[in-house]
């Protein structure tokens, strides 16, 4: 038999004071239990199938909570959310007129909406239901202590019982959404979401903080499993922002600050000057021979030097000039210095007054996609990744094979190479224990090029485990194999590097065959995964996002809300929510679009009913929940000669910060009402505040 | 059932208040990677720890609690963005009242857990309940007229 | 008219821990008193009257109409007197903050009976007792045994004490609500039991100094009175003077903010709040560095705290007995 707290009751009696000490604060208590007569609540103590029954004893809290006052049945079903479990609740609703719901199943964030249209469909205000989280909060955290973990039950469902008792109907106004977007970075990300907006009729700006829009897709050479060249399909897509009507593009942008909400969010963003007026240049690149300035070229991943005046890329859109203002001559010393761009130019598009330029935008909806950062492997300094010459990483190796295809080697490739997997991901010791999803296969794609270029190479990679998991991919595998590229299972401890020859020795332990190889490579390719990029780090600051323990942006839902976050109107696109190789990255690109026309073609929302709420008998126009208002939304207005404090419900987004402020108890908010908390914490403690019981 | 040491009259009572966006999902994240906790705390949600009155915390410890966890999101995290601070500010100054209360101001605690930070929910919470079970009840419920000669 | 003598009401006066200053109230009604001393009978009123215990205790339970009782209850003589005034009461009324509320014999509630012994009796520097001799409840002379009343660990209000019908608030309570409640008392025209007689609204809403009052006030630096020259058209708050003013119940004529002094809470909370002291901490903290939170750096954070060098003193000046915990913990 299980045992509920035995000593229960006696430790209650024990603590509990003489009467004379509660009377005046438990008063206040009492009387809302007065004023509530005849109330009819229903609860459900949900199985989960297994997941909360296997350690809590359901029948047991629904037992106990079929005591409580004021409950007029409690039942325990092995689903709540189905539908079967929701007509369970609308039938009950139906025939035993209850007026007030408690669910003890998962935790609210999932299914609290859920059961709200349940009560809407049952003719009830979606208000008057609490959830009892009997599952995140009991049955998985405590399944050490299963007794304790019922009795924890019944308590938080008796919580949720005190709170029901207090809800009142909340209802709210709409407001108005229109069909503004803003998408943030111009990877193939933000293109595919910009673009299934414009081409959907909606405006967008797509902000992207590099000169030209494009992405590390722009820099890979083929993608994998089809070996499509990436520039290829990637560039017709590019040109296709700027031809559409509805995007407007801001490159070399970025967005600084974010205030406001769903349907109205202002944007600021910060335009850097190109100093070269993209209307008159006709990207001649006669400057860019002239230009003195030698830096290296971050397209290239800094194999090959570019000008201070330059083209991002062949492809890049805009296809215009721009100076690099930390390099330039000019810009850098100031006065006359150098300046022979503006000299040569034809068309007279060199500016170097240009300044740079704040845009003010209002938007309804915001998609993320500020993409990945390749690893910085560098940090994994056994490997010498920047020490030695002939150590690159993948994305170098990319560049090398798309300037080899347009014979304009980079670099010497040799004829020994070694790929090493696994480089900053699932690798505790550099902080990231996930796996980055692509590394496995791009490093399959380009050691076959490789082979397949020059079969003479012999092409060795040494992978943690070959992940070939999407569609063609271990077919893909395969054929890497039959062209004859060595996979060798382990993971390199160390490279060293030969003096003289700089040629690289890979010591390493071929798991399988349980063999110590050595080896010396003329070229060794780090397959360097995918972490946050710095962009996503200002922007979850800017828009008050949460992140995953990985540090990529956290989706609403992992299953059924993907592409959402915990801000209303905002979403994520691409590997900015984590890993993901192309395809994914497009169809996520598609979903956040679809997830935002879903929601801007409502033409108005329903603005948060858990507002403030002032009562003006009590408010003395103290001014302190107009401060602390974070939106705004309290102001202090006139009413019958006396001033007191109005809450703007539009506005408003319900924190309750004016409420734990207020001196006087006047600034209340609607469903968390001081007597509410109150109640909960009464429950929570086992003062027995139920009528006939009272302290 | 050999769990027989969390019955009795010495357990520890810990209401935590938890804001709805950090640090109730971090809870979440807790229970669903089954990060086992000590079970001798309640949770509270609100939209905000700045909803948290203090005047309630104070009922909190005077209606038995053994000790009040507030927890919110990260500083510059917050939903609303910057209820924290408020909750901050308020709890350092009530956690300084506290003291002249004779109250150990380790029964008060403010810490951050972000949505995503399941272990360091769970870490706290062990922590507080173990900080907390040290301490002992406070008691609060003596007859006030009691004299001590 | 007038009535007959038989039929004026009885009305009685009383003293417990308290300064004196609410008997000084009752004759600051000036002219009005005579008003007052006609209409009622005055039974008991020990301050400026001579009547004995064994008077009240030979009235008739619930034959006086209303007793007026000052001062919160710290001895068991005071305890045992409001009893007995209850008893024969028709109606009682806390008078004064220290009724009310606690007062400031309430602030001893951060110690207790030895502590506060031991500093009175032995560790103030006006007192030489170096046998550490303390009151006692019995003393034993030639002529016979001598008693004190029981020196409480703990002051209470006095509705902690016994059933009260009305408050007066203040610190003393003002002529004008005293009258009112006595005219009301005599009127039979009074609100429901319980109610404090006074506004329900907090200070700000009659305050001189409201309309001075920015819109928004972010605390930056916390300054004790004497630390800054008030400037008579602004709010202490935004000078970053403590006042209890936003949580105060008004009604007091704003005697203190006239003078050029900020609130110190004198007339208690308003209607729903339970614990003035941290209804006030959470309305100050909450506004320090209001929306520059991320830039206030840690030192500059702790250096405006440490400025309230004794939050429970002055956040439950008035009010901690009346308080959610009422006293320093005993352990």
């Amino acid at each position: 038999m299980t045992r509920i707290r035995p000593n229960y009751e006696d430790r209650v009696s024990a603590e509990k004071p003489e009467e004379t000490i509660y009377e005046r604060w438990v008063g206040g208590l009492l009387r809302y239990i007065d004023e509530e007569k005849n109330m009819r609540i229903g609860v459900y103590v949900c199985h989960c199938g297994g997941n909360i029954s296997e350690v809590v004893d359901v029948k047991k809290v629904a037992a106990l909570m079929g005591e409580q006052a004021d409950v007029t049945l409690a039942r325990d079903y092995e689903h709540m959310c189905s539908e079967a479990g929701q007509k369970i609740v609308l039938d009950d609703i139906a025939e035993h007129n209850l007026d007030r719901i408690v669910i003890a199943a998962c935790s609210p964030q999932f299914h609290e909406k859920t059961f709200r249209a349940t009560l809407v469909k049952a003719g009830l205000n979606p208000y008057m239901l609490e959830i009892a989280n009997i599952r995140e909060q009991c049955s998985w955290p405590h399944f050490d202590y299963p007794d304790y973990a019922t009795l924890k039950a019944k308590d938080l469902t008796n919580i949720a019982v005190a709170k029901v008792r207090l809800d009142e109907p909340l209802g709210s106004k709409a407001i108005p959404i229109g069909k503004r977007v803003l998408v943030i970075g111009g990877g193939i990300a933000g293109i595919q979401a910009s673009l299934d907006l414009g081409d959907a009729g909606f405006q967008v700006y797509l902000v992207e903080k590099e000169p030209s829009i494009g992405g590390k897709m722009a820099q890979l050479s083929r993608t994998f499993p089809t070996e499509d060249c990436s520039a290829c399909i990637l560039s017709p897509k590019m040109a296709d922002v700027p031809a559409n009507s509805n995007i407007t593009m801001l490159t070399n942008s970025e967005v600084v600050s974010i205030n406001g909400y769903v349907g109205n969010f202002e944007a600021t963003i910060h335009e850097k000057p190109r100093y070269v007026d993209v209307d008159k240049c006709v990207t001649c690149r006669v400057c860019e021979e002239k230009c003195p300035v030698k830096v290296p070229d971050e397209f290239q991943e800094g194999m090959k030097n570019r000008k201070a005046i330059y083209v991002p890329f062949d492809f890049a859109v805009p296809y215009r000039h721009l100076i690099d203002e930390s390099v330039c001559l000019r810009l850098t010393k100031g006065g006359e210095v150098c300046g022979l761009c503006q000299k040569v130019c034809p068309h007279d598009a060199v500016d170097f007054n240009q300044q740079p330029r704040t845009h003010e935008i209002v938007v309804d909806t915001i998609i993320v996609a500020t993409g990945y950062d390749v690893f910085d492997a560098r940090l994994k300094k056994a490997y010498g990744f920047g020490k030695y010459e002939n150590v690159i990483n993948g994305l170098q190796m990319e560049r090398i094979i798309s300037c080899d295809a347009e014979g304009k080697p980079l670099r010497d490739i040799g004829k020994r190479i070694a790929f090493i997997q696994c480089v900053g991901s699932r690798d505790e010791q550099v902080g990231n224990e996930y796996c980055s999803r692509i590394c496995c296969m791009y490093a399959t794609k380009l050691s076959q090029l490789l082979k397949r270029a020059d079969p003479s190479r012999e092409v060795y990679v040494f992978y943690t485990d070959l992940r070939s998991f999407g569609k063609g991919f271990e077919e893909y595998y395969k054929r890497a194999q039959d062209t004859g590229v060595k996979f060798v299972r382990g993971r390199p401890a160390e490279l060293t590097e030969d003096r003289k020859t700089k040629k690289i020795t890979i010591k390493v332990e071929d798991t399988l065959s349980r063999q110590m190889l050595e080896s010396e490579f003329d070229l060794v390719v780090l397959s360097t995964g995918m972490v946050p990029s710095q962009g996503t780090e200002s922007i979850s600051k800017i828009l008050r996002l949460n992140k995953s323990p990985d540090g990529f942006l956290r989706e609403a839902h992992p299953k059924f809300k993907p592409v959402d976050t915990l801000q209303e109107g905002v979403f994520v696109a691409g590997t900015v929510q984590g890993p993901k190789d192309i395809p994914d990255t497009v169809a996520q690109a598609s979903a956040a679009a679809s997830r935002a026309i879903r929601l801007m073609n409502q033409g108005e929302l329903e603005a948060e009913p858990i507002t403030a709420q002032i009562n003006e008998d009590l408010c003395g126009a103290c001014g302190t929940c107009v401060s602390v208002c974070p939106y705004d939304a309290l102001k202090l207005v006139e009413k019958e000669e006396k001033k007191v404090a109005e809450c703007n419900e539009v506005l408003c987004k319900g924190c309750g910060s004016c409420a734990g402020a207020c001196p006087t108890g006047a600034a209340q908010q609607k469903h968390f009402k001081t007597t509410m908390i109150r109640a909960m914490l009464d429950a929570a403690l086992g003062v027995d505040a139920t009528p006939g019981k009272e302290a | 059932m050999n769990n027989d040491d969390n019955y009795g009259n010495n357990v520890p009572q810990i209401v935590a208040f938890c804001c709805n966006w950090c640090s109730y999902a971090g809870a979440d994240a807790a229970g669903t990677s089954r990060l086992q906790t000590k079970p001798h705390f309640r949770i509270i949600r609100t939209m905000c720890s700045s909803r948290v009155e203090p005047d309630l915390i104070m009922e909190a410890f005077r209606k038995g609690a053994w000790g009040v966890l507030i927890l919110g999101c990260h500083p510059g995290d917050c939903h609303y963005k910057n209820g924290n601070y408020k909750t901050d500010r308020r709890i350092r100054l009530l956690r300084k009242t506290l003291a002249q209360f004779g109250i150990e101001p380790e029964r008060l605690r403010l810490d951050w857990v972000s949505a995503s930070e399941g272990a360091r929910f769970t870490r706290i919470v062990d922590e507080t309940i173990e900080a907390v079970q040290k301490l002992g009840p406070l008691n609060l419920a003596v007859p006030c007229e009691v004299i001590h000669e | 008219m007038s009535k007959p003598k038989v039929s004026k009401p009885k009305v009685a006066f009383y003293w417990c821990a308290s300064c004196g200053g609410c008997e000084e109230a009752v004759v600051d009604l000036a002219e009005d008193i005579l008003t007052v001393a006609d209409a009622v009978d005055i039974v008991f009123w020990p301050v400026a009257l001579d009547f004995k215990k064994k008077d009240i205790e030979a009235m008739q339970d619930a034959s006086i109409a209303v007793s007026f009782i000052n001062g919160a209850i710290r001895t068991s003589e005071q305890e045992e007197m409001v009893n007995l005034l209850r008893k024969k009461s028709g109606l009682v009324v806390a008078f004064g903050s220290c009724a009310h509320l606690g007062g400031i014999p309430g602030l001893a509630n951060f110690s207790d009976k030895a502590g506060i012994f031991e500093r009175a009796y032995k560790l103030a520097p006006t007192v030489t007792n170096p046998d550490g001799i303390y009151p006692q409840t019995e003393t034993q002379v030639p002529e016979g045994s001598l008693t004190l009343p029981v020196f409480y660990d703990t002051v209470k209000t006095v509705d902690q004490t016994i059933d009260v019908d009305y408050y007066l608030p203040g610190c003393a309570p003002p002529p004008d609500l005293i009258l009112n409640a006595v005219t009301g008392i005599l009127e039979g025209k009074l609100p429901g039991k319980g109610a404090v007689l006074a506004p329900d609204k907090s200070l700000c809403d009659t305050c001189p100094l409201a309309e001075y009052k920015p819109e928004k006030i972010s605390i930056k630096d916390i300054k004790r009175p004497h630390e800054v020259v008030h400037d008579p058209e602004q709010c202490f708050l935004a000078e970053g003077i403590i006042c209890l003013g936003p949580a105060t119940r008004s009604g007091c004529g704003e005697r203190c903010i006239k003078a050029g002094m900020p609130c110190r809470g004198c007339f208690g909370p308003t209607r729903d709040v339970k614990d003035m002291g941290t209804k006030v901490l959470t309305s100050i903290a909450s506004l320090i560095g209001i929306e520059t939170e991320e830039e206030m750096s840690e030192e500059e954070l702790q250096k405006v705290l440490a400025k309230i060098v004794d939050p429970g003193g002055l956040f439950f000046m008035y009010s901690l007995p009346s308080s959610v915990l009422r006293r320093r913990r005993i352990k």
